[in-house]
């Protein structure tokens, strides 16, 4: 199963024992495992994402870690301790919630301080600590504000300090900018992280989106149905997803179903009723069996004639596809148009990206464009799964 | 809040424009204005009219170019004088108030776990709660009469298995007062209540756990406050009716629990003093409505600037 499409790239090395170790968590409603032997570790100071559809068990596991659900088996240590038998209040834990919960009936402050509040902490230290949390956030102004009298932005930053005040050796992230719009949404993933990583909290979020996790997270785990199916650092999981779902969950991807045909160390030559894909490094299978070979969109040039003599020359060089096709549709996004080309002798329609650097394109692709396409044999990721 | 420029709004007003919104809270008004302030009016001109004999007097008299305006305060004052109309007053304020009290002890854990019980039994025990008001309200309140005498069902039972040696003196007593006042009150505190705490957003009683409240200070800290204004309303829905009740007090109460729904009764129809009754029952309804003025314009005050 492992395809070892880029063996050069440095896996993250687990230094110490993990910070926190999830051992074959397991959490069944009725018949249904909506978290289905879960194992991972996730290092001090680390942003973790679990990235996922709704209903994955994502938000699941991210409530167990906080307490409010109990593992039907399996084991949650945190800095060495087994922390599944404490309630919510016991645990050094705090969570951003999703949509934020902020207390309506206290201000700022107060919500800051409730937490401190509840741990008996001298008066004066609460003061000082929560004018530190405002600071960090810059709500100073806002202290007196109720929830309600304050924008979406700032209640996130609200939430955030809340669950930062006490200091807690794991923050939980649930959807945090879920709430937010787009173009806010852009800004506050990199102030969020940019404050996680001032307090050096140790951080795991939950999240839909994509693109939040990937920009916020050192390392994502992406889930489906219970089950955790590929950990890595956001390149690794775009660049060598390691089964279909993976592949099509992050970003876009197109996908040929074929049969190996050739098998050699340093190549393969893989059939699919579209074309032979070459591909220009070996994989862990054998000759005759079916596999998915994945090529991203972006991965691809699209041009009405075939590559220029030169081109060819350093194509030949790592091996290379080619493929002709009609455009059927496209989509001009701005920064990129995206090509819809169905691919000669067969229904197989691929989408090919095509970055708008200049102004005024010079080659005018339209609908009904008899094209060319084509890819490097080492842009290819083989899937068995 | 200021919530005039939202889109929803604009489209609102061009839709049903002012005068639909006038009219919406025109009707309500229209309603309370002739059946509840018009006879308001009419008794407390009664209260400060003269009697010849069954004829009110007019109160507005024009003669000889003299307009002359007769207004008796009479009445009045001697409610001020009188103890008994005073001690009567405070009575009944304290007998509702105790009623409220109890009611808001038994209403508000079983309106907490009503809320918190899963949302296919709720139905159910909301159906529960509005039961008794399907037998007439007079037969239950005499029920207790026949459970609460001395020789009745409590009593009975309880010196058959030899608890007590002789009756408990139950009915005409404080204790049956409030007892049959919390008993018939009771759903008009929980539902309140209830329709506040199902509403409650749960993910807040996570987020006080979660930053280390215990599920008891949760309670005080977040739920009780959330659901103030269930308990305010549950309160007065309670209170104000307990004032001026007079069927539970006639029925279930004694020598003891003197209250002023009977003493108005008693102007009424024992004593005929018309004028005597009206000032009884404005002097009452001033004495809610101004604690109650008072108290909706802090409420108005502590939540400007409030609520979405």
């Amino acid at each position: 199963m492992a395809i070892v499409s880029n063996p050069n790239a440095p896996v993250p090395k687990p230094s110490a024992a993990p910070f926190l170790q999830i051992k074959h968590v397991v959490k069944q409603f009725d018949d249904v495992f909506a978290v289905d032997d879960v194992s991972l570790d996730v290092q001090q100071g680390e942003i973790f994402a679990l990235l996922g559809s709704s209903g994955c068990g994502k938000s699941t596991l991210l409530r167990m870690l906080a307490g409010f659900e109990l593992p039907t088996s399996g084991q949650i240590f945190l800095a060495g301790q087994d922390i599944v038998g404490l309630a919510p209040y016991e645990r050094p834990i705090n969570m951003m919630f999703q949509s934020y919960a902020l207390f309506p009936h206290l201000s700022v402050w107060e919500n800051i301080a409730f937490g401190l509040k509840r741990d008996r902490m001298p008066k004066l230290e609460i003061e000082a600590r929560v004018e530190q949390m405002l600071d960090l956030v810059q709500l100073k102004q806002y202290a007196k504000r109720k929830p309600h009298q304050l924008s979406g932005g700032q209640q996130q930053r609200v939430a955030l300090a809340r669950s930062l005040a006490k200091r807690p050796k794991l923050l939980l992230l649930d959807e945090p900018l879920g709430a937010l719009d787009a173009k806010l949404r852009e800004r506050t993933q990199l102030e969020l992280v940019d404050i996680i990583e001032k307090v050096g909290v140790t951080c795991v979020m939950v999240t839909h989106d994509q693109e939040e996790a990937m920009t916020m997270a050192t390392r994502i785990g992406v889930m489906s149905e219970g089950k955790i199916l590929q950990i890595g650092r956001p390149s690794d999981i775009y660049e060598t997803p390691n089964c279909r779902f993976v592949a099509d969950f992050i970003g876009s991807v197109n996908l040929f179903k074929g049969a190996v045909e050739v098998d050699q160390p340093d190549h393969v030559v893989i059939a699919s009723p579209e074309c032979k894909h070459y591909v220009s490094h070996g994989i862990t299978g054998t000759s005759g069996m079916t596999v998915h070979v994945a090529v991203r969109p972006e991965k691809m040039t699209i041009q009405k004639g075939l590559p220029s003599d030169e081109e060819r020359e350093s194509l030949e060089e790592v091996g290379f596809n080619i493929a002709q096709g009609i455009i059927k549709d496209l989509a001009y996004l701005g920064s990129l148009t995206t090509y819809h080309v169905q691919l000669d002798g067969s229904s197989t329609i691929v989408k090919v990206t095509h970055t708008n650097a200049a102004r005024h394109d010079a080659t005018h692709l339209t609908w009904g464009d008899k094209v060319y396409v084509w890819w490097c044999g080492s842009d290819v990721v083989v899937l068995t799964s | 809040m200021n919530t005039a420029a939202t889109p929803t709004s604009v489209l609102y007003n061009k839709l049903t424009g002012v005068w639909g919104r006038n009219v919406v809270i025109g009707i309500p008004l229209a309603f309370l204005l002739a059946f509840f302030l018009l006879p308001f009016l009419v008794v407390f001109k009664i209260s400060v009219s003269e009697m010849d004999n069954v004829v009110f007097k007019d109160l507005i008299i024009w003669s000889d170019g003299i307009l002359q305006l007769k207004v008796k305060l009479g009445n009045y004052i001697f409610i001020a004088q009188d103890d008994l109309y005073f001690k009567t007053y405070i009575s009944s304020l304290k007998f509702a108030g105790i009623t409220t009290a109890i009611c808001l002890l038994i209403a508000y854990p079983f309106a907490y776990f009503m809320a918190r019980s899963p949302a296919d039994k709720r139905p159910a025990l909301l159906m529960l709660v509005m039961l008794p008001f399907w037998t007439s309200f007079l037969l239950r309140v005499y029920a207790w009469k026949m459970l609460l005498a001395d020789n009745g069902v409590f009593n009975n039972v309880a010196m058959q298995i030899g608890l007590i040696s002789e009756p408990l003196k139950m009915m005409n007593t404080p204790f049956s007062l409030v007892l049959g006042m919390v008993y018939t009150y009771l759903p008009f505190m929980i539902l309140p209540l209830y329709a506040n705490l199902v509403k409650m957003d749960l993910r807040l009683l996570e987020a006080a756990l979660d930053l280390g409240a215990t599920p008891w200070q949760t309670f005080w800290r977040i739920t009780v406050p959330l659901s103030k204004s269930g308990i305010i309303a549950g309160s007065m829905l309670v209170f104000i009716p307990c004032v001026g009740e007079f069927v539970i007090p006639e029925l279930l109460g004694g020598p003891q629990t003197l209250m002023i729904g009977r003493v108005l009764w008693d102007e009424f129809f024992s004593n005929n003093d018309w004028p005597m009754a009206a000032t009884v029952a404005v002097v009452m309804v001033l004495l809610i409505i101004v604690p109650l003025a008072l108290f909706n314009k802090y409420q108005a005050e502590s939540t400007a600037g409030g609520r979405r």
